[in-house]
């Protein structure tokens, strides 16, 4: 019990320190919402930002964001050029004005301690300063604090904005959980708009600034900030402002999807012109084909990026396809040398990589078409199933298939399971693998002596499909888009939840651990 | 029963009785129906028919059924003739009468006798039993028998073949002979006298002998208790009534006494031999615990007390009775007494009991005289063996206190708690199943090696599924306890795998008997396996390889099930498990590598039978390989997941020293390697190296035999073998390993053999589609009505059944016809009878009257 009473009364001691701060903070705030006399109080309410203490600062925040919001209401908050803080004494200004410089002065210095505390360790004190400066923002928005002249982003607070996104894309510090809340502001499309312009321009200005090295942290931040935002589909759709334009909206530029769309390309592709970290380029790949094309105004921008990516070789390529595949079937790209390319990409590496469901899907379509050479699926059935030989399973039941569905399309490769003309001739396999040319493989001239070979796979799933080629395939497709995605867990639970009536037992008794009668393990490894 | 088939068999019979081939012949008795028109190809049944003798068929059909009937109407009773055979006019008489005789007696062979196999029926002769008569009661009277026989006495010839009246007439008429020298016939009766005198008395003097020897037999009786059964041999012979047998009667006793065909002892079934099994465990189990408890042994010899002997106490439970016994065939007095001495001086007795406790060891199973003793306990044993553990601590109370005792007894205290110290090292005999593993455990824990053998064996025995009901259900969960409890001890460290390899068998024959639940067990641990491993790899991209627990459930899982099958609902996904393991899981430490050389020899070993081809495992070893190959760069062959061509861990194989090979022996790794590698200094490591080499290099090897027959052997090998002749470093390895790398390069050929292309399998061909025309079946020729099938079928049914109906009514016509011709003919003939009987009275009357008439004529006259 004692303990936990010298907790309460510390509790109550920290409590009570809380309630004076908070109450220290409230009354200033009442003071100098009063009247002007109290305005040297916002000094002390900016003292607190830069407490140590987590929760007197959370309390400052919201004080300083009640403050400067009613001020800036009032118009109390000095509009125009801002004269320098030395200059109030010289000039020759009544009292007015100069509260008002003074008090735009401390709203400059207020934004600033925000900034500074959006890299603050506590998440709430990052979130509340956040909160608060894209407040501000639309304080701002509607008083605004520049002569109201003509400009081309009327009265969006752009520097603000400015600010708070070079404080998002840290160079130092990984913001993904601000970023993730700052999404909520994303969702508005003004806010969108000129965040877009104010990555384009901040990660030009960092990565010149680091002479185009790599930064992996830096780029992060502008990963998962460029992911977080979503585009609009149609130029209805926006209609969700921070801050109202009360005249002439349709000028401005936030409110046309063409300009978002620009924003959005310009963006990306200054993302993309710099050197990406390893991982981040798959990423960027994974999502290329469905969150960033469809919203870019040229789409065929991309070309230069994806042939790079595509001639990378390994995962990046089989991801690469991908946004290929968009440019080719929608924006009429002609590659050269395409199925050459997708040929060379097979190598057994195919079947073990994570991406290997989408690399079948998008290689089915491919080839799909059936006014493909004979002679080019040819050599895609025969390396196919000349790397099923060392692929496991689950690729296995997808390859075989895939393989059967080739053959199917194209009638004229029946000969590869099916060559009666010299039924009894020996011969060696005449298929060259290394050859890079699908038309110089020979492999029209081959038999898929492979899938002979995997009739003696040990899983009798993959046995049974082998078991096809014996006699004529049936006219119909088999449809691999159902076993894409099957994993060995799944192929396991076939035949463990499969209800078996009897099960056979081994007849020789068991002696020992290493003691069977066709003992290899014993051979090699010893109990001790 | 007896009926329908009776009216069956009647009419069977008219309907059978055929016409003769002359009416048909008969051209008055053939009615030819002409035909309107011809019709070409009609088959007509009718163009031809015998009015009259269908007609007289009818009538003759009607008259043997329906007559009868209507005759019988009315009537409540009738006559059913039930001798065998009765209507059966096919058997011959002779037949007829031999079923009925037989049948007779099997009637008379009651079901009573059903099981009397020597008295079948009862053989008479002369109207007495044959049996009574072979059992030959009156034995002295057959004597006198045996004696008359073939003695033929005037009287008895007389009486037997009535020449008496001849004889005896002439006897009398020869009354006046007397005088006369006695005659011939005179000798012969006094000769038949005589002899019949002698007879007489030799009769009395054998039935005296008799009645004597029957009164020494009974007085016989009544002594024999009394004395000594045996006589002395001196007495014996003296014995004057002693015949001597023949060969024969020797032979008949012999035969008599002969051993015959006895029922031997019933083989036990498997529940008594469980049954006998727990019996015997629980006894030796209650003599165990008695031993460690430090009682006296009580139960083999039955110790004697004397009546007056109460110092000791009363004890309820032992049976304080004199017993008698017998050994060797002598009363077992002196013994007893022996005992009682025994009893009396405790210290002595100590050290006998010792005796007789380590003696008992020995002849535990043989012991047929203390079943009862075990049965008694055997209600107790449970709780015994419940018990066993507390009583174990008051034990060692009771030797504290034992300690105090005088000194004087200080040798004989020790030897009891030696053996009461064995008896508690020695394990229970009985256990009761455990409820859950942490039962398991702690029965298991503590225990030697060769103990937990004992006591897993012991659990099985004492609850055989054949001895009780929930039996079955507990050793059923017992194997899934067994199996965790060997994951348990292959996971600890250092592992107890020595354990593990003795419980196998115990595992084995517990498959064995519930082959479902421990497939059921065994499907759970693979699938946990897998589904971990698989959730590991979709959060990372990969996963750690198996410890050596699952490792050694996939040894078991090959030691328990055939690993061959096509399909099997363990050794499958027990074989995709593997080949999940090995593609998934990177190899980046000397562990790793042990573990994934262990996976690849049981993969080996799961498909030595089957010859079935899998692709990680080649793939692993070609990685294995690679990771002892220095150049950096291979471009003519390619590593596949979970290998890489490059890292930091792909020359994890690679000697430190080439120098270690030469002090290098070829030896087994430890399975423990998996878990942590032992060695130290670099030598030792640069050791386990080559011996990981070594064992991946006779892989290959194996695998080249194994795959020999495959159509793509040549470029399924083709990296291994590029690897082995262009980049393994085998000039630095110890001969042992050159020589393999050397056998596995010819077992590979350099020039890839040659295939005959594809081509499908044969098929039989398929029938060509021919020209004729389609034949179908008319169903009713004449008007079509309905188009449907249905429809038709409809009026053809419809149609029939209106055939059948006039048929039906036509019938009934003629019967009813049939039936007032035949009212009509009764009452035909019975009105003539009638007027018959009627003429003829008037024509009695009328003579009378005539007679009468004339009569008066002539008074008148």
């Amino acid at each position: 019990m004692a303990p936990s009473r010298e907790n309460s009364v510390k509790q109550s001691e920290t409590e009570s320190c809380k309630t004076s701060s908070k109450k220290a903070i409230n009354s200033k705030t009442q003071l100098i919402l009063q009247s002007r006399k109290h305005a040297n109080e916002i000094f002390d309410v900016l003292e607190f930002l830069q407490s140590d203490k987590q929760k007197e600062v959370l309390f400052a925040i919201a004080a300083c964001q009640k403050i400067f919001c009613a001020l800036l209401e009032r118009g109390d908050l000095y509009v125009g050029q801002l004269p320098k803080e030395e200059e109030i004494v010289e000039g020759d200004r009544d009292a007015d004005e100069k509260y008002h410089i003074f008090v735009r002065h401390r709203y400059n210095d207020c934004v600033e301690l925000l900034l500074e505390n959006t890299s603050h360790e506590v998440f709430q004190v990052k979130e509340a300063a956040l909160c608060t400066l894209m407040k501000f923002a639309a304080a701002e928005g509607k008083h605004p604090l520049q002569k109201q002249e003509w400009s081309e982003h009327f009265n969006f607070p752009i520097e603000l904005i400015l600010a708070v996104v070079r404080c998002l894309l840290s160079e130092t510090e990984d913001m993904a959980l601000l970023i993730s809340r700052f999404q909520e502001f994303l969702e508005m499309d003004d806010v969108r708009y000129y965040v877009m312009s104010s990555i384009r321009d901040n990660i030009a200005k960092i990565m010149d600034k680091n002479k185009q090295a790599v930064l992996p942290v830096y780029q992060t931040n502008v990963f998962t900030l460029l992911t977080n935002i979503t585009m609009p589909s149609k130029s209805s759709d926006i209609t969700n402002f921070l801050i109202q334009q009360e005249t002439n909206q349709e000028d401005w530029k936030a409110v046309k999807l063409k300009e978002h769309r620009r924003a959005f390309e310009q963006m990306w592709l200054t993302f993309l012109k710099y050197k990406l970290p390893g991982g981040m380029y798959k990423k960027v790949l994974v999502i290329l084909h469905d969150t960033i094309m469809p919203h870019m105004s040229d789409p065929t921008l991309m070309i230069d990026f994806l042939t790079a990516a595509y001639d990378v070789g390994g995962a990046v390529s089989l991801l690469a396809l991908n946004g290929l595949f968009v440019l080719i079937h929608k924006h009429n790209l002609d590659y050269p040398d395409f199925y050459k390319k997708l040929y060379n990409l097979l190598d057994p590496s195919v079947f073990h990589v994570k991406y290997k469901a989408r690399f079948f899907h998008l290689a089915n379509i491919f080839l799909s078409s059936s006014h493909l050479p004979v002679y080019l699926v040819a050599a895609f059935v025969k390396r196919l199933s000349r790397l099923a030989l060392t692929a496991p399973p689950t690729a296995l039941l997808i390859v075989l298939p895939f393989v059967y569905n080739l053959i199917r399309r194209h009638p004229s490769c029946r000969v590869l399971i099916h060559r009666p003309s010299a039924a009894d001739e020996l011969c060696n396999d005449p298929y060259l693998m290394d050859e890079e040319d699908p038309t110089k493989c020979h492999a029209l001239e081959s038999s898929l002596w492979e899938l002979q070979t995997l009739q003696k796979h040990y899983n009798p799933d993959v046995s049974k499909a082998a078991k096809a080629i014996n006699e004529p395939l049936s006219r119909q497709e088999q449809d691999i888009s159902e076993l894409l995605e099957l994993n060995n867990f799944e192929l396991m639970e076939r035949d463990l939840k499969s209800q078996v009536q009897s099960v056979p037992l081994e007849f020789d008794p068991a002696s020992g651990l290493l003691q069977s009668t066709r003992e290899v393990l014993g051979v090699h490894f010893s109990l001790e | 029963m007896g009926k329908p088939p009776k009216k069956r068999s009647l009419a069977d019979k008219v309907r059978k009785t055929k016409t003769s081939t002359q009416i048909k012949n008969n051209p008055f008795e053939v009615k030819i129906n002409r035909k309107k028109f011809d019709v070409l190809g009609q088959k007509s049944k009718h163009d031809v028919g015998l009015p009259g003798v269908s007609r007289s068929k009818a009538i003759n059909k009607r008259k043997n059924t329906l007559l009868k009937e209507f005759r019988l109407k009315n009537k409540a009773n009738k006559f059913v003739d039930r001798r065998f055979g009765e209507y059966d006019t096919k058997m011959a008489p002779e037949d007829k009468i031999l079923k009925r005789f037989t049948m007779e007696r099997q009637r008379s062979q009651t079901k009573k006798d059903l099981y009397n196999l020597n008295e079948e029926e009862e053989l008479t002769h002369y109207g007495q039993s044959l049996a009574e008569m072979e059992k030959m009661t009156d034995m002295v009277d057959s004597d006198s028998d045996s004696e008359e026989k073939g003695l033929l006495s005037a009287e008895l010839t007389a009486a037997h073949f009535g020449g008496g009246g001849l004889l005896r007439m002439k006897t009398g008429e020869d009354g006046d002979y007397e005088e006369k020298p006695r005659s011939r016939q005179e000798i012969i009766e006094e000769l038949i006298l005589k002899s019949k005198q002698e007879k007489r008395e030799r009769q009395t003097q054998k039935e005296e002998s008799q009645e004597l020897t029957e009164k020494l037999d009974q007085e016989w009786r009544s002594v024999q208790s009394l004395l000594a059964h045996k006589t002395p041999k001196s007495e014996r012979k003296d014995e004057p009534d002693k015949p001597k047998m023949d060969d024969y009667d020797v032979m008949v006793r012999e035969l008599g006494f002969e051993m015959k065909a006895r029922p031997s002892e019933k083989l036990k079934t498997p529940e008594e031999v469980a049954r006998e099994e727990r019996e015997r465990l629980q006894k030796l189990e209650a003599d165990r615990l008695r031993r460690m408890l430090g009682e006296e042994s009580t139960s083999k010899k039955p110790s004697h007390m004397s009546a007056d002997d109460l110092n000791d106490g009363f004890i309820l439970d032992t049976d304080d009775r004199k017993t008698l016994s017998y050994q060797d065939g002598q009363w077992n007095v002196d013994g007893g007494e022996e005992e009682e001495g025994e009893k009396n001086e405790e210290d002595e007795d100590d050290g006998g009991e010792e005796e007789n406790e380590e003696g008992d060891g020995g002849d535990d199973d043989d012991d047929a005289d203390d079943d009862e003793d075990a049965e008694d306990e055997d209600d107790h044993s449970d709780l015994d063996s419940e018990q066993g553990s507390g009583a174990e601590d008051e034990e060692g109370d009771e030797d504290k206190e034992e300690e105090a005792a005088p000194a004087k007894a200080a040798l004989s205290e020790e030897e009891r708690r030696a053996v009461q110290q064995a008896a508690k090292e020695e394990l229970p005999y009985t256990f009761k199943a455990p409820e859950s593993f942490s039962d398991l455990k702690e029965l298991l824990l503590g225990h030697s090696v060769e103990q937990q053998r004992l006591i897993v064996e012991r659990i099985q025995k004492c609850n055989h599924p054949s001895l009780a009901v929930g039996n079955k259900a507990k050793l059923e969960k017992l194997f899934g306890f067994l199996l965790e409890y060997v994951g348990k001890l292959a996971t600890q460290s250092p592992p107890e795998l020595s354990t593990i390899n003795t419980l196998i068998p115990q595992v084995y024959s517990l498959c064995q008997l519930f082959p479902a639940s421990a497939c059921k067990v065994m499907q759970t641990l693979l699938s946990d396996g897998g589904h971990s491993m698989e959730e590991a790899v979709e959060v990372k991209g990969r996963a750690a390889f198996p410890g050596l627990d699952m490792l050694i459930y996939l040894k078991i899982a090959a030691l328990l099930f055939p690993t061959s099958d096509f399909r099997h609902p363990v050794t499958t996904p027990a074989f995709l498990y593997i080949s999940q393991a090995l593609t998934k899981c990177p190899v980046s430490s000397l562990e790793s590598v042990s573990a994934g050389l262990v996976l690849c020899c049981l993969a080996v070993e799961f498909v030595s039978l089957s010859k079935r081809f899998i692709p990680e495992l080649i793939n692993f070893l070609l990685g294995l390989l690679h990771l002892a190959v220095p150049a950096d760069t291979c471009k003519d062959y390619c590593v596949v997941s979970p290998f890489r061509q490059q890292g930091k861990a792909s020359k994890l194989l690679l000697l430190c020293d080439t120098e270690s090979s030469s002090s290098w022996s070829r030896k087994p790794i430890p399975l423990t390697s998996v878990h942590r590698v032992t060695a130290s200094t670099d030598l030792q490591r640069d050791h386990h190296r080559l011996s990981v080499l070594d064992a991946c290099l006779d892989l290959v090897k194996r695998c080249a035999t194994l795959y020999r027959d495959l159509p793509s052997y040549d470029q399924i090998f083709q990296p291994i073998r590029t690897l082995l002749t262009n980049h393994l470093p085998v000039q630095s390895y110890p001969p042992a390993l050159q020589e393999l790398q050397r056998e596995i390069l010819e077992a590979i050929p350099e020039t890839p053999s040659q295939h005959s292309p594809l081509v499908f399998d044969k098929k039989k061909p398929i029938a060509l589609k021919m020209l004729q025309p389609k034949i179908v079946e008319v169903l009713d020729y004449g008007k079509k009505r309905g188009n449907t099938k249905e429809e038709k079928e409809r009026e053809r049914l419809k149609h029939k059944y209106k055939k059948e109906f006039k048929g039906a009514l036509r019938e009934l016509r003629k019967d009813t016809r049939f039936l007032a011709q035949a009212k009509l003919s009764d009452i035909m003939s019975r009105d003539a009878e009638r007027k018959r009987k009627v003429k003829e009275l008037y024509g009695s009357l009328a003579t009378q009257e005539g007679e009468w008439k004339a009569l008066k004529r002539k008074k008148r006259k």
